[in-house]
């Protein structure tokens, strides 16, 4: 436990740091999604990568926690601390109730109908146009602030939300290393030997899905203060696709994995602006590459890499 | 202490069990043997709440536990050795071992008493010491046989259902695993339900069987009985009745 401690206090002191060198530039914005980014993928990678259960409507759930907080806040003039764990609640209550039915599902049919799931709640974001402002989106969302401090600029919301991601990633990494853990990598690996050992698989799927629901909903109060606008285009089919894609780049059933796929994810887009309209094709290529040759993900395949390369040239010295 | 009345199980339209009775003595070893596709497992998986009945009862020291889910049979002391073993491959030994204790811990027991009880294993099972940090799934299958029984046992069960055990084993393995058995018996007192196709290695061990044939039971008696019966040595003993 203790080597594991060590680890995440480098990594939250590497990540607290980057602003002294980034400061003032427009990577602070982008860094500021990465953040939002991890924070969604570590929520599907408890639920994919653990318990083995696949979702392609998580965006459903950020988008619900991101308009949840910019309705009560916007339009109902509630402070966003208050906003933020009634949203959480909700959405963490509604997936509980949904999940008891669906998890009853496997691999395809679960994809399926968690796909359905994204969809009516993004059909819901664009049809409720009294609540959310229908298509053309939801704006004059306050931002989060304590006391006279707002959160008003990309360097402070870089420490707001990096905050919470770091103590999600804290949290996650204490759930993953427990008895709980354990239990969700048993019912991943063979839900009928779970079963016989006590485990009771189903309600363990559904709680992990409530958890993971809850988490994306923090994202996406977080994601709406920041923005101070949304619209329901942020939170379609296309952005649960991109969660899967950041958790399975990353790495399945690994926190830092899913740090790793998140940054490379929305960082990738940004590097390849240059390459004007051949980005998506180079991005898509990008990303077939590494599934071929590292099905690991980046957390297992990039440290491979580097021992083969050490090899190669221990071998040329030899 | 464990009493099967009238049991009906059905797999959708399939009826995988017909009216099947049976019941075992506390400190027993009773088998269940029969064909490809008799229905044992489908026992096993009906006393532990995997598939429930559709009718019938199933009585666990005087209480009903027909409609129970897995995770309550568990708790009264009912372990399953599932088929083919099952071990959670991707997790080390110690982990496998820690996860048959889930319920343990669910219930706030010390770890002290959970890690004497892994010692216990590990004496039944020397192998599995050496081996505790290995991963599962990098084990010989009777290595993992082993871990799976061990496994069940870290839930304290008082009564054991083993479902072929020497499935895909060689001979020597499959003796290791039944003095095993035949220890536990003698010496935690264990009852055991053991279903198997080596029907010669189970009746030596077991105190009485079962003989099982689409779905019902057909044949019940001490094991000696069992192997003196004709029919029982023709069909599942591989003697002939000798040509004439």
């Amino acid at each position: 436990m203790n080597r594991d401690l060590i680890k995440f206090l480098a990594f939250a002191t590497l990540i607290l740091a980057t602003p002294q060198v980034l400061s003032g530039s427009y990577l602070m914005n982008v860094l500021l999604f990465v953040g939002i980014h991890t924070m969604l993928a570590i929520g599907l990678n408890l639920l994919l990568g653990y318990a083995g259960q696949i979702s392609l409507g998580h965006a459903g759930f950020f988008g619900l926690g991101a308009y949840l907080s910019g309705i009560l806040t916007a339009t109902y003039g509630w402070n966003p601390w208050l906003a933020m764990p009634l949203a959480a609640s909700v959405v963490g209550g509604l997936a509980f109730l949904i999940g008891f039915p669906i998890l009853k599902l496997k691999g395809h049919y679960l994809a399926m109908a968690t796909l359905g799931m994204g969809i009516i709640m993004y059909i819901i974001f664009n049809e409720t146009i009294g609540l959310t402002g229908g298509p053309s989106g939801l704006s004059g969302i306050p931002a989060i602030s304590i006391g006279s401090l707002a959160f008003d600029s990309d360097q402070k919301n870089f420490y707001l939300i990096w905050s919470f991601t770091l103590g999600m990633t804290l949290l996650t990494l204490n759930l993953t290393n427990s008895r709980i853990g354990r239990a969700l990598r048993a019912v991943h690996d063979s839900e009928v030997a779970a079963q016989v050992l006590g485990i009771n698989a189903r309600l363990l799927k559904v709680q992990i899905f409530a958890l993971s629901a809850v988490i994306s909903s923090i994202a996406g109060t977080l994601y709406a203060h920041t923005m101070t606008f949304i619209s329901p285009t942020s939170f379609g089919f296309n952005f649960s696709v991109e969660l899967l894609t950041m958790v399975v780049i990353g790495g399945l059933g690994s926190i830092y994995g899913s740090f790793l796929g998140a940054a490379l994810l929305t960082l990738l887009p940004e590097f390849l602006r240059g390459a004007q309209d051949y980005d998506i094709i180079i991005y898509g290529a990008l990303l077939m590459v590494m599934v071929k040759y590292m099905p690991g993900g980046l957390v297992r395949g990039v440290p491979d890499l580097f021992r083969k390369l050490l090899k190669k040239r221990g071998a040329r010295h030899a | 202490m464990l009493r099967l009345k009238k049991i009906n199980t059905y797999y959708g339209k399939v009826h995988a069990l017909k009216n099947v009775t049976l019941f075992l003595a506390e400190g027993e070893i009773v088998t269940l043997i029969g064909a490809n596709g008799a229905g044992k497992t489908t026992i096993l998986n009906t006393i532990s709440g995997v598939i429930p009945a559709s009718s019938g009862e199933v009585l666990f020291n005087d209480c009903q536990v027909t409609a129970l889910p897995p995770d309550r049979i568990v708790r009264l002391g009912i372990s399953q050795v599932p088929e083919g073993r099952q071990v959670f491959k991707p997790l080390s030994v110690e982990d496998n071992l820690d996860l048959g204790a889930y319920l343990r811990y669910i219930n706030g027991e010390s770890k002290v008493s959970i890690r004497e009880d892994m010692v216990q294993v590990f004496n039944l099972f020397p192998l599995l010491q050496e081996r505790r940090k290995q991963l599962a799934g990098t084990m010989s299958g009777g290595e993992q046989q082993m871990l799976a029984i061990g496994r069940a046992l870290m839930a304290k069960p008082k009564l054991l259902l083993l479902d072929e055990p020497s499935m895909g084993l060689a001979p020597l393995i499959v003796q290791e695993i039944f003095r095993v058995l035949n220890q536990l018996r003698q010496e935690n007192g264990t009852t055991i339900l053991l279903v198997e196709q080596n029907a010669r290695a189970a009746l030596k061990l077991a105190d009485r069987g079962y003989v099982l044939e689409t779905g019902k039971i057909i044949l019940e008696g001490s094991s000696v009985e069992l192997m003196e019966n004709a029919d029982v040595k023709r069909a599942y003993l591989g003697k002939d009745r000798g040509l004439p």
